[in-house]
């Protein structure tokens, strides 16, 4: 069963929001159920440090065994970070998705965008249907 | 039955620039029969290179040992079994080389008027006739030049007719989620808009999906038969008949044509449109950059939208007939790959009637008995198909950790080629093999042996198999990155990699 945290935020596309200590900053990733479902991931490709990305664009693309998938921006915002780390280990996405397989860290136009996100509750019956 | 691993040639292999050296030459040129001119004069001066490209300077011998030792680096299907499903890798016959080889064909110039070559518009229009014979169809354009601009022509045909009905408003295809992921990117690249029909739980596709999507929006629907999973569409009738209803048009992607050839015809099951793939179902080679060719054949409501020119036989000679004013235009440049069109004719009529039905009948009993051999260690989710079958290592997986891709690599060990995997999506950890008709039963009791023995190895030593290949050349590569940050240009030393 696929793990969904009680303290993230997530899109129908299988992105989740995490909060940090920064009021108006966000790290983003993909969901464990998106890991499982991708199988092998072999490549993700981020955008660079100050781009900005409207609320539902695509900040990035993940390629894995199976397929190569749109990453999609869950709130809008310029990004402030991304994780190096999988470009030389994108496996980090299937190992650890909520934690070392983070992608991007985005600093949030408009906080209350948060709210437009699913819950976790809302997402585990959107991924069991 | 003992497997050992496969003697691939082992080290790296410098690159032919790295064999060069200045002033080396391979062959002595022989003396122009025509006037020479200065370079100039026929290439304006700003099109002409500032100093001659660096090609490498190889001996004759020097070339042929390079890459021959390529080559046996290499896993091609005259090595061994080559079991990629839905790409139906059969032995191309030699014979085809040979007439492809005739100088009569060979040394074709496109522009020779058409009274000079009567026999190889002749051959176009018996090959046509013959595709449009196997698969029930009407006409035949022999222009596409692979599967799937095949496809898109199909789909352009299909525009063009909706079109000339005052109906440019269909822009909806249905595609089932087993199709080939070439069927909804030429979709979008025609400008439609695909939709994803659900398959049943038997791997068909689901005719309620089928009826609920159905409206005047639909311009036709997209559906290989047997379908990615092998599996034959058995209500394709009734499938066909209600797409019709609704003002539809059936295109079959006949990726799996192998399977029916002499058996059955697309175009009795309702189809209107077809393409082949000449390099799966009638031994052309296959691809590595090479030529292909994807023939579109149409029934007859379709015929005055196929590509121009078409071959047209007239009066005992052949034409190329341009009065096509209905035509979608040119796919290609001339008439399509010609030298591939000879292997395909030539394979058709070295097999004859019988043979076409013989080689379908071949492909599907060899499959059933690979399938057969393999199902209890490796399930068929969807059960045994016609001419391939999908295995799914999901159990193995969970019992031992290797997964698919890990069976996949360790087969190159054992000196085959790796079937198709984690394709179609609908099934988990798929594993996908297409033995065709040419393989012998001692060939296929090797594959199903190695595959049995990699389960037990995952079983007992699963390191050995998520590790593999252990004796190719090379490992296992980051395909990932090597796809996105290609790089396949020498770089003499000291030369900037920049441009």
């Amino acid at each position: 069963m696929a793990q969904v945290p009680e303290d993230l935020g997530y899109t129908e596309e299988h992105e989740y929001v995490r909060s940090t200590e920064s009021a108006d900053e966000v790290q983003v990733g993909i969901t464990d159920y998106a890991q499982s479902e991708l199988g092998d991931v072999v490549y993700v490709e981020l955008p660079t440090v100050g781009d900005s990305f409207e609320r539902m664009d695509v900040f990035g693309t993940i390629e894995a065994v199976k397929a190569v998938s749109d990453l999609y921006c869950p709130i809008s915002g310029e990004v402030v970070a991304v994780n190096g780390a999988l470009d030389d280990d994108p496996s980090l996405v299937n190992s650890d998705p909520y934690g070392e397989g983070w992608m991007i860290r985005l600093r949030a136009r408009d906080p209350s965008e948060m709210d437009s996100l699913l819950a976790p509750d809302a997402y585990r019956s959107l991924i069991e249907e | 039955m003992s497997l050992v691993p496969f003697p691939f040639k082992s080290g790296t292999t410098p690159t032919i620039f790295e064999r060069s050296q200045p002033g080396r030459t391979g062959t002595a040129m022989t003396r122009p029969d025509v006037p020479t001119r200065p370079l100039p004069e026929l290439i304006p001066q700003r099109h002409l290179r500032a100093s001659p490209p660096r090609l490498p300077e190889v001996p004759e011998h020097e070339v042929v040992r390079h890459y021959t030792e390529i080559s046996l680096k290499n896993h091609h299907v005259d090595r061994a079994l080559y079991p990629l499903g839905s790409c139906t890798m059969k032995h191309n016959p030699k014979v085809n080389e040979q007439l492809a080889r005739l100088s009569g064909f060979a040394g074709l110039h496109p522009f020779t008027p058409v009274g000079a070559v009567q026999g190889a518009l002749g051959l176009m229009y018996e090959l046509g006739q013959l595709l449009v014979e196997i698969a029930g169809m009407d006409a035949c354009s022999l222009q596409p030049a692979a599967g799937a601009q095949g496809e898109l022509t199909g789909v352009l045909l299909m525009r063009a007719y909706h079109q000339s009905r005052g109906e440019a408003g269909r822009r909806r295809v249905l595609i089932p989620d087993s199709a080939h992921g070439t069927n909804p990117a030429t979709v979008a690249l025609a400008g439609f808009e695909v939709v994803e029909l659900k398959s049943n739980e038997a791997g068909r596709l689901s005719v309620r999906a089928l009826r609920e999507a159905l409206d005047d929006r639909v311009a036709g629907l997209m559906l290989t038969n047997p379908n990615t999973l092998g599996v034959f569409e058995s209500a394709i009738l009734e499938i066909s008949e209600l797409v019709h209803q609704a003002g539809g048009l059936m295109y079959m992607d006949g990726a799996n044509l192998n399977a029916l050839t002499g058996v059955a015809r697309p175009g009795d099951m309702g189809y209107d449109i077809v393409h082949f793939n000449l390099h799966k179902t009638f031994s052309t080679p296959h691809g590595g950059g090479g030529p292909g060719a994807g023939p579109v054949a149409v029934r007859s409501h379709l015929e005055p939208f196929l590509p121009m020119p078409t071959v047209a036989a007239d009066g005992g000679g052949y034409v190329l007939d341009w009065d096509r004013p209905l035509s979608i235009g040119r796919v290609h440049g001339f008439y399509g790959n010609f030298g591939v069109l000879v292997r395909a004719y030539t394979f058709i009529r070295m097999l004859g009637r019988s043979g076409i039905r013989e080689m379908a009948e071949a492909a599907v009993l060899n499959n059933a008995y690979l399938s057969a051999r393999l199902e209890e260690r490796f399930p068929l989710p969807y059960g045994r198909g016609m001419h391939e079958s999908v295995f799914s290592g999901t159990e193995l997986k969970r019992r031992t950790g290797v997964k698919t891709l890990d069976v996949a690599k360790r087969l190159l060990d054992y000196g085959f080629h790796a079937p198709t995997v984690y394709f179609p999506l609908i099934v988990s950890e798929a594993l996908m093999t297409e033995p065709t008709e040419t393989e012998t039963k001692e060939e296929l009791d090797r594959y199903v042996e190695a595959l049995l023995s990699i389960a037990a190895e995952a079983e007992e030593d699963p390191e050995i198999v998520t590790a593999a290949p252990h004796v190719t050349p090379v490992r296992r590569l980051d395909e990932g990155r090597a796809g996105r940050e290609l790089d396949v240009r020498w770089h003499f030393p000291g030369e900037p990699r920049e441009g």
